[in-house]
């Protein structure tokens, strides 16, 4: 085992792991505050992709030349109207359904994914589409000879720094702000928060809102580094993500953000130094075993059952 | 709705009166003969799915031009399989059940193809996929099942005697994506590298719907990889290129005739990332002198018909030379006169074993170019 090839694979893992972290942050905080399962996540993921092509598209049409503004300005587009997706799902699929069985918004999150997908479908078609590359070249590191060498691209130091920055500001945001003060009352106690009076519907909007921003975040930076996307993309993603939350221990913030590390660096390493067939079944393996001996996840805590 | 009504009665009328005069006509002209073209119309194969439809919905045009079948007009019905097993099964269900159709043309994924192609046979239907190459699809012993390309085997050996003998590879990387095509063509390679004394250094599956490979690309490196043979389709296998060219493998990558379109260069992110990249495929149908006359038709309509449009232009060509021969729709009767005679298509002419496998396969190399096309490799 070369040193070269353990570092380069860790580098793989931490970029996927960033990925999932970052789409499994919306798992997390959705299930924190009203304890359901958003299985549309995913898709909202892949219909920022999407939103990533048609601004990217659009603003070149614009004549702006320059990489770095068009990726910044390409980020805020796509993270607006993909907020707004998540805010419409919370509105159309689940907040109907806020006072019936548990059961009722998990069918209805389900069904919610098969339209944005069979949406988008439709009217975008079911091939692959693509984007140029925007951001090109890469380091190379610990360079010993030819075929020893590590290599990053910039785009996957790109998503690697924006996840850091983005986790950070939300960290940052759920603990410093009267709205995420607000989030963490709801999360402890929906209806004593309510008497208090927090305005809990907008608390559970604004949450959602945050989820599909950073499920944005996510979309953009993997299709600048792929160049490639589906209406598909967000299902296998989705399920990894949310084995990520899960993993971390779900409704734990820095949990989802472990857990996508720990999900991503574990492919990473089985995939590279066992085998590539068995990765998903290793994976999920290692999910169920967290689970028999942490039930509630890596740093998640127990559910308090409330007397 | 009383005025309908009466518009109705008119119309009806109408066609009374029309059937009188051109009565002899109108009881030549009254039979369809229903054809089912099935395949991936939509999903990720969609791209395939529509090559197919393109080719058998011309070729419907101009043989029902040309006077049909016995004078019977084909009808196409659609079948979206959308490359899944289950949903093929349905589709073929429904083909046979409730459309009653005489033959199909399809499917494309050997995985749908298999088991959608046992219904047909049960039903005694003719079925002809221009597009599954696994072996298995002609390997059970069903006598009415046939198809216009190659065998997954008869691509691994042209694959293996490429990769040795003109690239002289000598450390090869075999990679699958764990679907009966890909590690049926993954199967085949490593089989006929065997057989020109090379082993395989890896031989590995990756995952289809995901996009990033690049802990299989960093495990290419570490075995010291000079050539990778993936036995995929185009929507992994574009990612899969560009990881390597970006992680800094260099090496050539070949394929099979699963990233045959042009949306495998989408798929990669842009030409820069195809160039090094090599697939087999048959020769190329639109430099076959028989279908100059179409590929121009084609082109003129703003339709480029790469890939499997001509195949499957040539499939409802031989359906229909089948049913005009024999004068019969039952299946048996059409599968034993493919067997005993060729058949002239827009492909040149085309002619079966028992098996239902074209007796003549033409797999050659390609190679796509920094220009995203492909050429042949001379």
């Amino acid at each position: 085992m070369s040193f070269h090839i353990l570092v380069q694979q860790a580098v793989n893992g931490l970029v996927l792991g960033s990925v999932y972290g970052l789409i499994a942050v919306g798992y997390t905080m959705v299930y924190g505050i009203i304890g359901m399962i958003n299985f549309a996540h995913g898709d909202v993921y892949m219909i920022a992709a999407y939103l990533t092509a048609i601004f990217l598209a659009a603003l070149t049409l614009l004549g702006i030349q320059s990489p770095p503004l068009i990726i910044l300005l390409v980020l805020l587009l796509t993270i607006a109207c993909t907020a707004l997706y998540g805010w419409s799902v919370e509105r159309i699929a689940y907040k109907p359904l806020r006072h019936s069985t548990r059961l009722a918004p998990l069918i209805s999150a389900i069904g919610m994914s098969l339209i944005l997908q069979n949406y988008v479908r439709l009217s975008q078609g079911a091939r692959s589409q693509g984007t140029p590359t925007l951001i090109h070249g890469s380091l190379r590191l610990f360079e010993n000879g030819p075929d020893q060498f590590v290599q990053i691209t910039y785009a996957q130091i790109l998503i690697v720094v924006t996840a850091v920055i983005g986790m950070a500001l939300l960290w940052y945001w759920i603990q410093a702000t009267a709205m995420g003060r607000a989030c963490r009352a709801v999360q402890q106690d929906r209806i004593m928060a309510a008497l208090l009076g927090v305005d809990t519907d907008r608390v559970i909007s604004v949450v959602f809102v945050l989820g599909a921003s950073m499920a944005a975040v996510a979309g953009t930076l993997v299709t600048f580094n792929y160049g490639s996307f589906d209406f598909f993309i967000g299902f296998v993603i989705g399920i990894k993500a949310f084995t990520a939350a899960v993993l971390g221990g779900i409704g734990s913030l820095p949990g989802a953000m472990l857990g996508g590390l720990v999900l991503g660096l574990a492919e990473s390493i089985f995939s590279g130094f066992v085998n590539t067939d068995y990765k998903d079944v290793f994976a999920f393996s290692l999910l169920v075993l967290v689970l028999i001996f942490r039930p509630s996840g890596l740093l998640g805590h127990p559910e308090v059952e409330k007397v | 709705m009383k005025r309908l009504e009466k518009y109705a009665r008119g119309k009806g009328l109408a066609r009374l009166v029309f059937a009188l005069v051109f009565g002899c006509v109108a009881s030549a002209q009254a039979g369809t003969v229903k054809i089912g073209v099935a395949g991936p119309l939509s999903g990720a194969q969609a791209a395939f799915g529509e090559q197919f439809w393109r080719g058998a919905e011309q070729a419907a045009k101009d043989i029902n031009a040309q006077g049909g079948i016995n004078g019977d007009t084909i009808e196409l019905v659609k079948g979206d399989d959308a490359c899944e097993p289950k949903q093929a099964v349905a589709v073929a269900n429904r083909l046979v059940d409730f459309d009653h159709v005489t033959a199909v043309v399809g499917h494309f994924c050997s995985s749908s193809t298999i088991p959608a192609f046992e219904v047909y046979a049960e039903a005694g239907i003719l079925s002809m996929t221009p597009a599954s190459t696994n072996p298995m699809v002609t390997e059970r012993g069903l006598s009415t099942v046939f198809r216009t390309c190659g065998r997954d085997d008869q691509q691994g050996v042209v694959g293996a005697e490429f990769v040795v003998k003109q690239l002289k590879a000598q450390r090869v990387a075999v990679l699958h994506d764990k679907d009966t095509y890909g590690q049926g063509l993954a199967d085949s390679m490593k089989a006929h590298l065997a057989t020109l004394g090379l082993k395989e250094v890896l031989y590995e599956g990756l995952t289809r719907g995901e996009k990033d490979f690049n802990a299989l690309v960093t495990k290419l490196r570490s075995v010291k990889a000079d050539a990778v043979y993936f036995g995929g389709l185009h929507s992994e296998a574009g990612p899969l290129v560009r990881q390597m060219r970006e992680q800094g493998l260099n090496v050539p990558l070949i394929s099979g005739d699963g990233i045959m379109s042009e949306t495998f260069v989408t798929s990669a992110g842009g030409p820069k990332f195809v160039e090094g990249v090599f697939m087999t495929f048959g020769a190329d149908p639109r430099k076959i002198p028989s279908g100059k006359t179409l590929v121009e038709q084609f082109r003129k309509g703003g339709y480029e018909p790469e890939g499997y449009t001509l195949y499957s232009y040539a499939t409802m060509q031989a359906i229909a030379q089948a049913m005009r021969a024999t004068q019969s729709r039952e299946g048996v009767k059409l599968a034993a006169w493919l067997k005993a005679n060729p058949v002239e298509t827009v492909m040149g002419t085309k002619s079966w074993n028992a098996k239902g496998d074209l007796k003549i396969s033409d797999y050659v190399m390609y190679r796509w170019t920094p220009a995203g096309k492909y050429e042949e490799v001379q």
